[in-house]
């Protein structure tokens, strides 16, 4: 079979119809418009510093060639120069007052000439410049971001599902008095958004001496009640026959907890981890508020206050946004039947 | 993954002696309150106290951060947020920041709004066809939704800036270059666009499982009585969709009024006041300025509140309506 009827093919009916066509064109104009920013801050992020600072930007980053000519230090720019005998000739430049250029052969060191500048073109060449990528490492303190935010997701995430899978324990399996109206209060602290708490959540975060703390993002954010919501309606599920049993067994009913119903929940713990994940490695007005020490900043927070500078380094903070970048995708990549289901049948996000 | 386990094991052993006692003193049944407690304790401390302590702030003045250090003024705070010598005039307002903001989120919600979901709509009805890959193009539409904000917010100004791709199309096409984030009426323009980019996918999942679960059966008949694509869409699709259209409205609605990172990174809410929402001026108010109004951003905060819930009410009428019309069918 060929690859077009392959490609053409459809249920049911044998041949696209005019609305197949513009489905498929609506889908890749949505294609282009989702991945050609991500597609071009990827490759801007290769460029070299001068290459970033071109107008005309080109997509794959080309930089001007350079050479190391004897008795120069440094290495020095390539040019195509015309010389007065009308001849193109590649040569590097050693300065450049004014409109004219003083170039010399790689080839015979010697000898300079001067030309105007008008009569010189730059010879580019493609060349991926990794030292954006390794450069955040030593001349940032970028390690120290990178484990900011990997320190704050981890133990949030872990906290999360602890304390949350525990609650939703005591709210699918026990009935005690108040039970509702502790499940009603969780529930209702999903209508208030964070941000109209701002100002008193400062204060306490101020007052229990977590300002400029890691724990002053991650304590505030660990009782979510959406975790609680998914996990006991999984845990519903889950019979109450095998309590018993364990109860006849004596296991205590912490045991029981964490040796019966936990591995059980597995799959929704799943769900609310990668939801976790997500939520505090892209978390920005809490870290805001609560990090204003730079050593304590989240990559986010980082990135933040990068391109708030006058001169903005492009191409370390391209690189930075790329390395951010890196593990939702993988999230996105792996797991993105889990979180699609997720949303689907809670709503959560 | 053995020796994970084995952690496991011993992290747990540790709270066993604590919910030993706690099973002892309270009982099987009661042993609830124990694992609840850390959940409500969190809660507690860093959601209710802060509602209540919002309107102590809401109804005192100075710079002091402690409650009980701050003078009392009543409703003064309220009265300076909505000060004006002239009503039909924002420059007369004492705080016409604020209500730019106001009138700022208004129109953005309203916009943004009802694009994403036409949007959304759009995409969804176009993924629920009979298309080769589906899970492909759903993720393509769904994977900006993980990006944080502040990542969006800069790939949209990496894109945007005076050098930047735009300006080259402009230029190479013989057109002058467009400010684009320094032009008040282009920086809104995409503040929309950017917030449409990142969240359409999520209400365009929330979308298609809602067409996913209409019977299609449904579409059967349509097609035995010959019923047009259109008037199939209006009369079956759209109708049936309801529900999940009200959710998908009011759920962007509530997140559009609260719009803040993104917006806050691209055009850090600029030029001027042109992209200063809501949410900006609360953090604005009480932390990034160098006299830090507390009383005046909690003040703010509680009429967003109002907002939200006059929000929330409209909802939940909307969808007690929509049943009672599904009832009714």
């Amino acid at each position: 079979m060929s690859v077009t009827t392959f490609l053409t093919r459809t249920h049911g009916r044998g041949r696209l119809d005019w609305t197949d066509w513009l489905s498929y064109a609506y889908l890749l104009v949505g294609l282009f418009t989702m991945f050609a920013p991500i597609l071009w801050l990827v490759m801007s992020s290769f460029k070299t510093e001068s290459a970033i600072g071109q107008f005309p930007p080109t997509f794959l980053p080309y930089s001007q060639k350079s050479v190391t000519v004897q008795g120069h230090e440094k290495p020095l720019p390539l040019f195509l120069t015309k010389t007065e005998s009308g001849e193109l000739r590649e040569m590097a430049q050693v300065r450049r007052i004014g409109i004219m250029a003083t170039m010399v052969d790689p080839a015979k060191p010697e000898t300079e000439i001067r030309v105007n500048i008008n009569d010189r073109k730059p010879i580019n060449e493609l060349q991926f410049a990794g030292n954006n990528y390794t450069d955040l490492f030593g001349k940032f303190s970028f390690g120290k971001y990178l484990w900011n935010s990997v320190f704050i997701t981890v133990v949030a995430t872990l906290l999360t599902l602890l304390i949350n899978s525990m609650a939703a324990f005591a709210l699918s399996k026990y009935q005690f008095r108040g039970q509702k109206a502790v499940f009603m209060l969780i529930i209702a602290t999903l209508m208030i958004p964070p941000t109209i708490i701002l100002v008193p959540v400062f204060l306490v975060i101020n007052s229990v001496g977590l300002l400029n703390s890691l724990w002053g993002v991650i304590l505030p954010a660990i009782a979510t009640p959406t975790g609680v919501f998914l996990l006991r309606q999984y845990m519903l599920t889950i019979p109450d026959e095998l309590l018993e049993a364990a109860r006849m067994d004596h296991a205590s009913e912490w045991r029981i907890y964490w040796k019966i119903i936990l591995p059980l929940s597995a799959p929704a713990l799943a769900v609310l981890a990668i939801f976790s994940v997500m939520w505090r490695w892209n978390d920005f007005l809490l870290p805001l508020i609560v990090l204003s020490k730079p050593e304590f900043f989240t990559l986010q927070l980082a990135l933040n206050s990068f391109q708030g500078e006058l001169n903005t380094q492009w191409h370390y903070l391209l690189a930075m946004t790329v390395i951010t970048l890196i593990p939702i995708t993988l999230v996105f990549a792996f797991l993105q039947k889990y979180i699609t289901t997720g949303i689907a049948s809670a709503g959560v996000k | 993954m053995h020796w994970l386990t084995r952690l496991m094991g011993i992290f747990f052993n540790l709270f066993e002696p604590l919910f030993r006692l706690g099973q002892r003193v309270l009982g099987v049944s009661r042993i609830g309150w124990l694992f609840v407690a850390p959940n409500l304790m969190v809660f507690g401390l860093f959601t209710f106290l802060p509602i209540l302590i919002n309107f102590v702030y809401a109804a005192t003045g100075g710079v002091k951060l402690m409650p009980f250090e701050r003078p009392f003024t009543g409703v003064e705070n309220f009265g300076i947020l909505f000060e004006c010598r002239n009503y039909f005039d924002i420059q007369t307002c004492r705080k016409d920041v604020f209500w730019r903001a106001i009138f700022n989120t208004a129109k953005f919600s309203v916009i943004q709004v009802v694009l994403m979901v036409g949007f959304s709509l759009v995409t969804a009805l176009v993924l629920n066809r009979k298309i080769i890959g589906r899970g492909f193009w759903r993720g393509v539409f769904f994977y900006p939704v993980l990006l944080s904000p502040v990542v969006v917010a800069l790939i949209w100004k990496w894109l945007l800036q005076s050098q930047g791709v735009f300006n080259a199309a402009l230029v190479a096409t013989g057109n002058e270059p467009i400010g684009w984030l320094t032009d008040a009426g282009w920086a809104f323009f995409w503040t929309v666009f950017v917030s449409i980019w990142a969240h359409m996918g999520f209400y365009t999942l929330i979308l298609l499982a809602g067409l996913q679960a209409i019977p299609k059966d449904m579409y059967e008949a349509a097609e035995m009585d010959a019923a047009s694509p259109w008037r199939t869409l209006r009369r079956i699709t759209l109708p049936l969709l309801m529900p999940n259209l009200i959710v998908v409205l009011v759920l962007a609605m509530i997140r559009a009024v609260q719009i803040f990172d993104e917006v806050f990174v691209l055009t850090g809410g600029g030029p001027g006041s042109a992209t200063t929402f809501i949410v900006q001026f609360i953090y604005q108010t009480g932390f990034a300025e160098q006299i830090h109004l507390y009383g005046l951003a909690a003040a703010a905060s509680l009429v967003l509140a109002l907002g939200l819930m006059l929000l929330t009410f409209v909802q939940l009428r909307l969808t007690k309506a929509s049943e009672a019309g599904q009832r009714a069918r």
